[in-house]
């Protein structure tokens, strides 16, 4: 597949949270306003990208080769914990101003699926090093997309009265849920359609 | 607290799917039927009492700094073994949860079960508490796969046996369903109006008015 299927793929047909569930905890949980749901939007893509070429690497070069590719989940969880904490690091001594901004996001991005989703994802569908890494921001970019879209929903909908019961989490579920629904415009046909 | 409380604030009081929202991106995508639900739900709690119990047995053992380093690889461990005994024993329902297995590692309910309770109690309660969870997040689990699949689907898919596919119709539904739950919208529409339902019921019980 180019380069050009696999990001329209990620970012608009395979949807993570739209369409496959991955990452709903930021997604229901860091949506009540536009600004932290940018933040959580880049760190999370800057995250999933590294995560995908290191996870690559280590799949064929550590993994496959020993033939111990059974260990898949513990390594991967694992590198992903170590990198986020890098990140962090990194990110701390070069440039305070965007660890100022991100730096909250980053530990909760540990046990954010879509990262390890990703790392697995791109594994099954043996993606080159290249096609990991442009999934990962594709994945990412999707995320953002979609996370940003419901912070500014949400931001109108706490100005509009809701039925008590309905209120909090339950709205923005059946927010989520219709935003599902308007995504499916994007579908494999279409992806077909643009890219052949 | 009593030793049933341990067990049982996991099915209602604190169900961890409807009351405390945790481990919902591996349990919604594995909603669409109930057998994929059943099956999820025991790879669940069997990692949850892997975890918990490990977890309790070297909560003297495991330095502060490293502690949740550990439990994920603990419930690592437990999870690549329901994977490849899935793989072995069952590959069809391995391949229709797919990737999610793999995916328990990282259920927050999980993780939150081991940092919140099986590090500071024994194992005889970090035991009841992980069969507490584990059932309510199947019961929950179960429960949204059974609103999408009778209404989305019109059939109740549980375990082939003997003669019987495993497959139960309902008349009526099954030739006219609504398509839309068993899509991947369906699967927020049901959770949010499920969770709703159920603030609903707390308020009423509250004697709050709605």
């Amino acid at each position: 597949m180019t380069y050009i299927g696999i990001i329209i793929m990620f970012v608009f047909v395979n949807n993570f949270i739209l369409s496959q569930f991955l990452g709903l905890c930021p997604f229901i949980g860091v949506s009540k306003n536009v600004d932290s749901a940018i933040g959580m939007g880049f760190a999370v893509t800057f995250v999933m990208s590294i995560a995908a070429l290191t996870t690559w690497a280590i799949y064929n070069f550590i993994l496959a080769p020993l033939d111990i590719t059974f260990l898949q989940t513990i390594t991967f969880i694992l590198v992903i914990a170590t990198l986020v904490q890098l990140v962090e690091m990194v990110i701390q001594k070069t440039s305070p101003p965007l660890y100022k901004s991100l730096g909250i996001y980053l530990p909760l991005i540990t046990t954010n699926c879509a990262v390890l989703g990703i790392a697995l994802i791109a594994v099954r569908s043996e993606y080159s090093a290249l096609e990991s890494f442009v999934a990962g921001i594709a994945a990412g970019l999707g995320f953002l997309l979609a996370i940003v879209l419901m912070s500014t929903i949400r931001e109108r909908m706490d100005r509009e009265w809701v039925p008590k019961p309905l209120r909090g989490t339950p709205i923005a579920f059946i927010t989520g849920g219709l935003m599902a629904l308007a995504f499916m415009a994007f579908d494999k046909a279409l992806l077909n359609n643009l890219v052949g | 607290m009593t030793a049933f409380q341990d067990f049982s604030k996991g099915l209602f009081k604190e169900n961890p799917i409807f009351v405390i929202l945790l481990g919902l991106c591996p349990a919604l995508a594995v909603s669409n039927q109930v057998v994929n639900a059943l099956g999820m739900g025991a790879g669940v709690i069997f990692v949850l009492l892997g975890s918990n119990i490990f977890v309790s047995l070297l909560k003297n053992f495991i330095p502060e700094k490293v502690r949740i380093p550990s439990y994920i690889v603990i419930i690592a461990s437990f999870v690549t073994i329901v994977d490849l005994v899935l793989q072995a024993y069952l590959p069809t329902l391995s391949d229709s949860l797919g990737v999610f297995v793999k995916l328990i590692v990282v259920n927050c309910a999980i993780l939150g079960r081991a940092e919140a309770f099986a590090n500071r109690n024994n194992i005889g309660r970090s035991i009841l508490d992980a069969l507490g969870m584990g059932i309510g997040f199947t019961l929950g689990l179960v429960l949204i796969a059974l609103v999408r699949e009778v209404f989305g689907a019109g059939t109740i898919t549980i375990f082939p046996m003997g003669s019987f596919d495993g497959v139960i119709r309902i008349p009526g539904l099954v030739d006219a369903p609504v398509m839309v739950l068993a899509l991947a919208a369906g699967a927020l529409l049901v959770m949010g109006y499920l969770k709703a339902f159920f603030n609903w019921l707390e308020m009423r019980r509250k004697g709050v008015r709605a």
